[in-house]
C-alpha cells in the first residue's frame, strides 16, 4: 500500500470496556519511520485505540480486545507477551505533561537505569537531552526539580525521558493540547527530528497540527447508530486534507461536522 | 373570619424576621457547643497543673544533716560513698537481700541515692495541697502546718513541683518522693520499637497490595472488610488475645527461652516483645488505613508515566509511588503510634509489671510503661501518687504532643510537590 | 511485508531486546508480590486468631461445672469466689455508663458538627478541628483521671458526699461522652459535607432561611450517616477501658443508680488480669467469656454502622 515498512499492523481490532465496545473493526497499518496522526471528534476512540499500541489499556479495569496487532511479526496480545516488554519498546507521551516529582537528570535517567543500561548515563542523558532540543534549557539546572520547568518544556522532558530507552515506536495522546501555540510548535519541531529514527503516532484535535506535522493519517468516526468508533479512512495526510474520498472525512476537516 | 383582616404581605415579613431570629439563636447554641469542648480541653490541662505543683508536708524519720559525711550533704556525694553509707547504716541482710537483686557496681549514681533516701531518710510525705488551695487557701495551708509540727518536730512545709528533671530521669519506687518514671518511659521506648519494626512493614505492605496489587475479587474485598473491622475491635480485645498468643502460646519465643535468652528476672511471656507484638496488632489497621489513603493520593499519571517506559508495577511503586506517598504514610504512622504510646488497657491484660524498678535491657525484659504507670499511681488512695500521676499525665502529654507535631512537619517538609 | 526493524544501533548500552517480546521471567517481582499479598492477609490472621482465642477459652470457661451459659447471660451476681457467674451486673455498667456518655455526647457531636459543617466560618473550622483532633488523641488514661480528680470531686461537691460515691459511673460516664464527642462530630460532619450541593441549593431557592435548610433539609438527608455515626460512638463507649477502670468502681454492682460505683466489662477484666493471673484460673478463662461478649457486640454495631455508611453512599454517589 505504502512504500514504506509497515511496523504496527491491526487486524480486526476491536476495544472493549467491559461490556462497552469502544472501538470497532480498526484495521490500520502504521508506517515505520513516519509520522502518523490520528484524529477524529471527541469520544470516537483515538485514545483508546493509541493505548491498545502498548498495552497501556488493560491497566484499566475491564478493558480487553479481540483481534490482533501485529508488531514486528509479532502479535503484541498474544499469551506469551510480556506487557511490560511491550511498553519498554512502544513508548508513550500523555496528554498532560507528567514528569516525575524528581531532578530533570532523573526523570530521564530513572528508565534506563531499570531497563539496566550499560554505558555512562551522563552521556546518556545529555544526548538524550539534545535529541529533544532541550538540553540547551536545561544543562545548568539538571539537578532542579522537573516540575520547576514550564509546562512546554515539561512535555519537551516527557518526550526526553520515552527516547531515553530508545524505543522504536512512540505514541502521542494530544501532546500539545495543554500547551501555548510556541511550546506546541516546538513540539512539531521536535517530532520533525525525530521521524528519522522513530516512529511517531500522534492523536491530536488540531487539523492544522496534523496537516503540518503528519505523514500519513487516520480519520476516526462513530460508526453510525452506536457509541463505537472505527477508522473511516486512512492515507497520506495531503490526500486526506485536500482528496478525501469519504464524505464524513471531508466535512470534519474542512470544519463543517457536528 | 379574622383571615381576612391580615395583610398578606405584612405576616410574611413578620415571620421572616422570626425565622431569621430563631437561627441567630441557633448559631450562638452551636458555637456554645463548640466552646465546651474547648472549656473542657482547657480544663483538663488546668487540672493536671493544678495538681502538679503546690505545698507538700513532709516529715523525715531522719535528720539529712546526719548523715552527711565530712560536711557533705547526700546529694553530693559520689556512688561509692553512698554504697558504704548503706552498708554501714542498713543491717547486713537487708543490704545483701539489695545487692542480690541488682548489684550495687551496676547500679547508677540516682538509683543508690534513692535508696539512700527510700531506706534512711524514709521521707514521709504527711499532708499535700493541689496548685490552687496552695495559692489561694494559704492560712488553711499554715494552720495544718502547725498543727503537724507539734507531733512531728521534722516535718517541712515545702512548695514542691512533682514534675521535676530528677523524677523523669529517676527509676520508679516505692516511695513517692523519690519514684522515678524513667522505668516507665524507657519502657514504652522499648515497646513502641517493637510495635513500628513489626507493624510498619507489614502496614505498609499491606497497604501496598490493596491499591496497587489487589484485584477486585472477593479475597480483596474481605481483607479490606477485615481491616475496616479491625480499626473498631475495642483495644482491650487485643490486650486478651496478646495474653493468649504472645505471653502464653509463644512464651518459648517472647520469653527469649528459645533464643537461649534468659533474663533472671523473667521467666515467663510478659515481656516487651509481647507488649509490642500486642500494640502492633493493635495499630496495625490503623497504619494500613492512612497509608492506603496516602497511596491513593498519589496521582495515576505518574503510575502512567512509568508504565509507558516499560517499567514493571514494582519498580513504579519503589520508585514513584511509595516516595510520593511517603509524607502521607509516616504521618499516618506517627499518628497511629500515638496512640499505641497511649494505649493502657491492653497492656495491663498482657501483664505490665505492678513494680519494677529496673531499666527494661532488652525485648525479654519485664516492662510497665508511662500510662501504665499513670494508672497504678491514679489507682492508689494516697493523695501524693495523683500529684505524681499528674506530674507523670504531663510527661505523656509533652511527648504525644511533640510525636504530633513531628508528624505536621513531616507533612509539610515532605509534602507532594504537585 | 513485514521486515524484522529491530536495529542494532538502537541497543547501545542497553541489555539486547528479547525479539518476540517473550514474557520474562521476574523472580524477584513475584516475591515481592507474595510478601505483600501476605502483608494484606496478615490481618486475617489477627480477626482469626480473636475469634479463635475468645471462642476457645470461652468454651473452656463455659465446660466448668461451676458456669452455665443461661445463668451466665441472666444472673445478677458475679462473684467468682462464689462461683456466680451472671454477666447483668457487669452488662448493666456497661450499658449505664454507655448512656450518660451517649447523653452528653450525642446533642454536644451533633451540634459542633452541625457547626462546623453549616455555619463555622473556614477560619473557625480552621481552629476548631484541630482542637477536636487533639481531644480525639488525648490518651483514655489522662481522661480517667480527669474523671477520677476533677469530675467526681465535682459531683460530690454539687449532690453532696453521702449520695455520690469516690467511684461512680456518672463521672465515668460523663467523661466518656467528652472522649467520644470528637467521634460523633467528626463522622456526622461526613455525613452533613455529604448533602450535596444542589439540594441545598433548591432549598434557599425557595426563599428558606439557614436554619429550615439546615433542620428541614441537610439534616434528614444526613439522617443516616449520623445515626452511623451515634451506633460507632455507642460501639467505642462499649469498648472503653481505662476511664471506667479508674473512675467507675471496683467490684460488679447491679445498680443503675448512677452515683454508685460499679464495674464494667471492660474495666473488670482490666481489674482481674493486673497481677499475674494464673492461667489455669476460672479468672482467666471468664476473661474470655467477657471479651467474646465485648467483641461480639462491639463487632455487630460496627457492622451496622458501616453497613448505614455504604447505603448512604449510594444515595448520593
Ligand atoms: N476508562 C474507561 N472506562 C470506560 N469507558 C471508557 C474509558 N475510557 C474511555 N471510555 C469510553 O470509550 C470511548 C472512547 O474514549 P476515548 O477516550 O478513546 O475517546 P477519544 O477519541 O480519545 O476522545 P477525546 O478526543 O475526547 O480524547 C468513549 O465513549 C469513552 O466514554
Ligand atoms: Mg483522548
Amino acid at each position: 500500500m505504502f512504500e514504506n515498512d509497515t511496523i504496527i499492523e491491526t487486524r480486526h481490532l476491536n476495544i472493549y470496556y467491559g461490556d462497552f465496545k469502544a472501538v470497532t473493526d480498526v484495521e490500520l497499518k502504521i508506517p515505520a519511520k513516519r509520522i502518523t496522526a490520528i484524529i477524529g471528534p471527541s469520544g470516537c476512540g483515538k485514545s483508546t485505540l493509541l493505548r491498545a499500541f502498548n498495552r497501556m489499556n488493560e491497566l484499566i479495569p475491564g478493558s480487553h480486545i479481540d483481534g490482533e496487532i501485529i508488531f514486528e511479526g509479532k502479535n503484541l496480545y498474544d499469551r506469551d507477551v510480556d506487557p511490560v516488554e511491550v511498553r519498554y519498546r512502544i513508548g508513550m507521551v500523555f496528554q498532560r505533561p507528567n514528569p516525575f516529582p524528581k531532578s530533570i537528570y532523573e526523570n530521564v535517567a530513572w528508565a534506563a537505569r531499570i531497563h539496566g543500561y550499560k554505558g555512562s548515563l551522563d552521556e546518556l542523558v545529555e544526548s538524550t537531552l539534545k535529541k529533544a532540543a532541550l538540553w540547551d534549557e536545561v544543562k545548568d539546572i539538571l539537578k532542579q526539580s522537573a516540575l520547576s520547568l514550564s509546562g512546554g518544556q515539561q512535555q519537551r522532558l516527557c518526550v526526553a525521558r520515552a527516547l531515553a530507552i530508545q524505543p522504536e515506536v512512540i505514541l502521542m495522546d494530544e501532546p500539545a493540547s495543554a500547551l501555548d501555540p510556541i511550546a506546541t510548535l516546538k513540539i512539531e519541531e521536535l517530532m520533525q527530528s525525530l521521524k528519522e529514527n522513530y516512529t511517531i503516532v500522534i492523536v491530536t484535535h488540531n487539523m492544522q497540527q496534523a496537516a503540518r506535522a503528519s505523514d500519513y493519517t487516520a480519520m476516526m468516526m462513530l460508526t453510525d447508530g452506536t457509541r463505537s468508533g472505527t477508522v473511516i479512512e486512512f492515507d497520506e495526510t495531503n490526500k486526506i486534507f485536500t482528496r478525501p474520498r469519504d464524505k464524513r472525512t471531508e466535512d470534519y476537516v474542512t470544519g463543517r461536522f457536528g | 373570619m379574622k383571615f381576612n383582616s391580615i395583610d398578606p404581605k405584612n405576616s410574611f415579613a413578620d415571620n421572616l424576621s422570626a425565622r431569621t431570629r430563631s437561627g441567630k439563636t441557633w448559631q450562638l447554641m452551636f458555637l456554645l457547643a463548640t466552646i465546651v469542648a474547648i472549656i473542657t480541653l482547657t480544663l483538663l490541662m488546668i487540672n493536671i497543673i493544678n495538681s502538679v505543683f503546690g505545698y507538700a508536708i513532709i516529715d523525715s524519720k531522719v535528720d539529712p544533716a546526719t548523715l552527711a559525711v565530712d560536711g557533705i550533704s547526700i546529694e553530693e556525694q559520689s556512688k561509692e560513698q553512698l554504697v558504704e553509707l548503706l552498708r554501714a547504716n542498713l543491717s547486713k541482710g537487708a543490704f545483701n537481700k539489695m545487692e542480690n537483686e541488682k548489684s550495687f557496681t551496676d547500679r547508677s549514681w540516682s538509683e543508690v541515692l534513692s535508696v539512700v533516701e527510700e531506706r534512711l531518710l524514709k521521707f514521709d510525705v504527711l499532708k499535700t495541697w493541689n496548685l490552687w488551695d496552695s495559692l489561694f487557701k494559704r492560712t488553711d495551708v499554715t494552720q495544718e502546718y502547725t498543727a503537724i509540727l507539734e507531733e512531728n518536730p521534722n516535718a517541712q512545709l515545702k512548695f514542691i513541683s512533682w514534675l521535676t528533671w530528677e523524677r523523669v530521669v529517676r527509676p520508679q519506687s516505692s516511695e513517692p518522693l523519690t519514684a522515678g518514671i524513667r522505668t516507665a518511659i524507657l519502657g514504652s521506648l522499648w515497646t513502641i520499637v517493637i510495635t513500628i519494626i513489626f507493624a510498619f512493614p507489614i502496614g505498609v505492605g499491606a497497604a501496598v497490595y490493596l491499591e496497587e496489587y489487589a484485584g477486585k475479587n472477593w479475597v480483596n474485598r474481605v481483607i479490606q472488610t477485615n481491616i475496616n473491622n479491625l480499626a473498631g475491635v475495642p483495644s482491650i480485645i487485643y490486650g486478651i488475645l496478646g495474653l493468649a498468643i504472645f505471653v502464653r502460646t509463644l512464651e518459648p519465643l517472647t520469653s527469649g527461652s528459645l533464643l537461649g535468652f534468659v533474663d533472671p528476672t523473667t521467666a515467663n511471656g510478659r515481656t516487651v516483645l509481647s507488649a509490642g507484638l500486642t500494640l502492633g496488632l493493635l495499630v496495625l489497621p490503623l497504619i494500613i488505613i492512612n497509608s492506603q489513603e496516602a497511596i491513593r493520593s498519589v496521582p495515576q499519571s505518574l503510575r502512567h508515566a512509568g508504565y509507558g517506559l516499560g517499567a514493571t508495577k514494582w519498580q513504579i511503586t519503589w520508585a514513584h509511588v511509595l516516595p510520593n506517598a511517603l509524607p502521607g504514610i509516616l504521618t499516618g504512622t506517627i499518628l497511629a503510634i500515638s496512640r499505641a504510646i497511649g494505649e493502657t488497657a491492653p497492656l495491663v491484660v498482657v501483664g505490665a509489671s505492678t513494680a519494677i524498678s529496673f531499666d527494661p535491657t532488652s525485648p525479654f525484659s519485664k516492662f510497665t510503661t508511662l500510662p501504665i504507670q499513670i494508672y497504678q499511681w491514679t489507682a492508689r488512695p494516697q493523695p501524693e501518687w495523683q500529684h505524681l500521676a499528674g506530674a507523670a499525665i504531663l510527661v505523656l502529654l509533652v511527648l504525644l504532643l511533640s510525636l504530633n507535631a513531628a508528624a505536621i512537619i513531616a507533612r509539610n517538609k515532605l509534602s507532594r510537590k504537585f | 511485508m513485514f521486515e524484522q526493524t529491530v536495529s542494532t544501533e538502537n541497543n547501545n548500552g542497553f541489555p539486547k531486546k528479547i525479539d518476540g517480546l517473550k514474557k520474562k521471567r521476574r523472580w524477584s517481582e513475584f516475591i515481592i508480590q507474595m510478601s505483600l499479598f501476605l502483608a494484606g492477609f496478615f490481618s486475617i490472621f489477627t480477626t482469626l486468631g480473636i475469634v479463635y482465642t475468645l471462642g476457645k477459652e470461652a468454651l473452656l470457661f463455659f465446660k466448668r461445672p461451676e458456669v452455665d451459659l443461661i445463668e451466665f447471660l441472666t444472673g445478677t451476681q458475679w462473684q467468682p469466689h462464689i462461683a456466680e457467674f451472671g454477666i447483668l451486673p457487669l452488662a448493666s455498667a456497661t450499658l449505664l455508663t454507655t448512656a450518660i456518655a451517649m447523653l452528653i455526647a450525642i446533642p454536644l457531636g451533633l451540634t459542633v458538627a452541625i457547626f462546623l459543617s453549616e455555619y463555622a466560618t473556614l477560619k473557625m473550622r480552621n481552629t476548631l478541628k484541630p482542637i477536636l483532633e487533639l481531644l480525639a488523641g488525648i490518651p483514655t488514661i489522662v481522661y480517667g483521671y480527669f474523671a477520677l480528680t476533677f469530675v467526681t470531686p465535682i459531683l460530690r461537691d454539687i449532690f453532696g458526699k453521702d449520695v455520690v460515691n469516690i467511684y461512680n459511673t456518672s463521672s465515668a460516664g460523663l467523661v466518656m461522652g467528652i472522649l467520644i464527642l470528637p467521634l460523633i462530630a467528626s463522622v456526622s460532619e461526613d455525613a452533613l459535607t455529604a448533602v450535596p450541593r444542589s439540594l441545598r441549593e433548591a432549598a434557599y431557592g425557595l426563599g428558606a432561611t439557614k436554619n429550615e435548610v439546615v433542620f428541614k433539609v441537610v439534616l434528614p438527608a444526613a439522617l443516616s450517616g449520623i445515626s452511623a455515626a451515634v451506633i460507632l460512638g455507642i460501639s467505642r463507649a462499649i469498648g472503653e477501658t481505662m476511664i471506667v477502670a479508674v473512675a467507675a468502681g471496683a467490684g460488679p454492682n447491679l445498680t443503675l443508680n448512677p452515683f454508685k460505683g460499679a464495674e464494667t466489662m471492660t474495666g473488670h477484666i482490666v481489674r482481674i488480669s493486673s497481677g499475674d493471673l494464673s492461667y489455669d484460673s476460672i479468672d482467666y478463662d471468664s476473661i474470655f467469656a467477657i471479651g467474646l461478649v465485648l467483641f461480639l457486640s462491639t463487632l455487630i454495631l460496627n457492622i451496622i454502622s458501616q453497613w448505614i455508611v455504604r447505603r448512604f453512599r449510594e444515595v448520593y454517589e
